[in-house]
């Protein structure tokens, strides 16, 4: 049984908001371990342990930091715009944990007598929301960068802005070549698509220049190693959030992570498949697949920033101009034609 | 790119996802110490002679030396019934204050008996300032040993000429 065969009124309201509820959570411990997960993972590639201290392997590091983090003083620079000040995380935050509604991650089962569909939320034109409201999320990085009045943290909000917009470009054209295999802005429909046509082939394979360009700019685009110029430590002590501490300096945090998980969760989504696995069996445990599958390119993230030095600002930009966005558009015009042609 | 060469990236992701399965090199320090070196300058002690008498005499010469101005002395006579050093007078009041201290042995060096040497010990945390005030009676004390010192031998290579001379 298909989940777009159904229509969106056939579920209770009250199993949306459980499910939301279930869906947050999960990426909030998700948020959590990857932390840990990338604390870990980076300290073997370079002959340490990482983080063990706190509980067996150090699985309690991350309630340890949040304790920290929730305790700490909330302080405040004099010359800060105060609401812009405090609303800036929420807002980062707010916009990074809100586009994961649309991602699907199961087939939808019958559980007691009630039909629970595999998403939160089935919108027809679910990549255009994800990409408008992570656009909203740039905001909350350059108005605290902006509010905090200090010239480390205007640079790096100035930073951020300018590499997010520029490869906000690339990301959105890279994605465009699945757009017009799957003829659907849905991410339900596309994850379908993928599994219906083509004999279980997931759009890496047709798209891979199109999946390569969504994992560069998707990197710049969370300001992760090596494009994590707004947080060059060396020239701009810790970027927008230089000035933030206690809880709004984890909100950021949070958001920058949350981030990097929904991208994740996108790229899964549109090029390897989302939730389904290739062949006619055990579709149902969709879930799984998709955190597995979540978990591999997350490591990869993790791997890349452990590898690759950081960007100069004059390359990083060179990047995003001159050969992401022409590849991108030549990968959307080429698969243009050949749907077109076929 | 023009600054990255493809093919140099991917052996970079190579090496480091081959680290990942190497033992890290990390000594996870309270579990594991590192044995120290038989001349670290740790923690001071205070010695005495055999007969059980104290070899600090109350010269302040330690005190003296001192560059950061951590050691008090205060010395008194010794009498026929209260008889504490093998010297004239002995120290009635003797003090390093631990959170002054650099470490650097000088006291060692101005102290005409040996009575004053720098141990091993170097796990001195402590919660309050005023603990860090070691007095004479936790100097001449036998310390916990909490950290296992290399075998001197390894390191007893002979005594230059100029020393075995004077």
């Amino acid at each position: 049984m298909s989940a777009v065969l159904l229509a969106a009124g056939a579920e209770r309201w009250w199993i949306s908001l459980i499910k939301a509820a279930i869906v947050i959570n999960v990426v909030l411990v998700t948020f959590a371990y990857l932390t840990l997960a990338e604390r870990k993972v980076m300290g073997r590639m370079q002959l340490r342990y990482g983080p063990n201290r706190a509980g067996p392997f150090g699985l309690l590091q991350p309630i340890a930091d949040l304790v920290k983090l929730v305790r700490k003083e909330s302080f405040f620079p004099g010359a800060a715009i105060d609401v812009l000040y405090i609303f800036a995380p929420f807002i980062a935050a707010f916009a990074a944990l809100s586009t994961f509604s649309v991602i699907p991650w199961g087939p939808g089962w019958t559980i007691a007598g009630y039909y629970v569909t595999g998403y939160v939320a089935n919108v027809p034109i679910a990549l255009i929301l994800i990409f408008a409201v992570g656009s909203l999320g740039i905001y909350g990085f350059i108005v605290g960068g902006w509010s905090s009045d200090s010239k480390y943290a205007l640079l790096g909000s100035m930073r951020t802005c300018a590499q997010l917009v520029s490869y906000e470009v690339s990301l959105a054209l890279s994605v465009l070549g699945v757009i017009l295999m799957a003829r659907s802005l849905s991410l339900v429909d596309i994850v379908d698509r993928q599994y219906h046509d083509l004999w279980y082939v997931p759009y890496a394979i047709p798209q891979l220049v199109g999946f390569l360009v969504f994992l560069f700019a998707g990197t710049a685009e969370t300001a992760r190693a090596p494009f994590d110029l707004p947080e060059a430590e060396q020239e701009l002590v810790a970027g927008y959030h230089t000035e933030y501490g206690g809880m709004r300096f984890g909100l950021f945090t949070m958001a920058e992570y949350v981030n990097l998980i929904t991208l994740s969760g996108l790229a899964v989504t549109l090029f390897l498949g989302g939730w389904h696995i290739p062949g006619p069996w055990l579709q149902q445990y969709g879930p799984i697949w998709f955190l597995l599958k979540l978990g591999a390119l997350l490591f990869v993230f993790i791997w890349m920033r452990a590898t690759l030095p950081r960007l100069r600002y004059d390359q990083l930009m060179r990047f995003g101009w001159k050969v992401l966005l022409p590849v991108a558009t030549i990968n959307a015009v080429v698969t243009a034609v050949l749907v077109v042609a076929l | 790119m023009s600054t990255m060469q493809p093919l140099g990236t991917l052996k970079g992701f190579a090496v480091t996802f081959r680290q990942m399965f190497k033992k890290p090199l990390t000594q996870q320090y309270p579990e594991y110490k590192r044995p120290l070196y038989p001349r670290f300058r740790g923690r001071h002690r205070l010695h005495l002679h055999e007969d059980g008498l104290e070899k600090c005499v109350g010269c302040s010469l330690c005190a003296a030396a001192c560059p950061s101005d951590c050691i008090r002395v205060v010395a008194a006579e010794n009498t026929a019934d209260n008889r504490v050093s093998a010297g004239e007078r002995y120290a009635r009041i003797y003090e390093i204050n631990l959170s002054r201290c650099i470490f650097c042995g000088y006291c060692e060096l101005a102290c005409p008996f040996d009575a004053i040497t720098l141990g091993n010990e170097f796990e001195l945390s402590e919660y309050s300032r005023d603990d860090l005030i070691y007095t004479k009676d936790m100097l001449l004390a036998e310390p916990i040993k909490r950290v296992p010192i290399q075998d001197p031998a390894l390191f007893d290579t002979p005594l230059p000429a100029y020393r075995t001379q004077s």
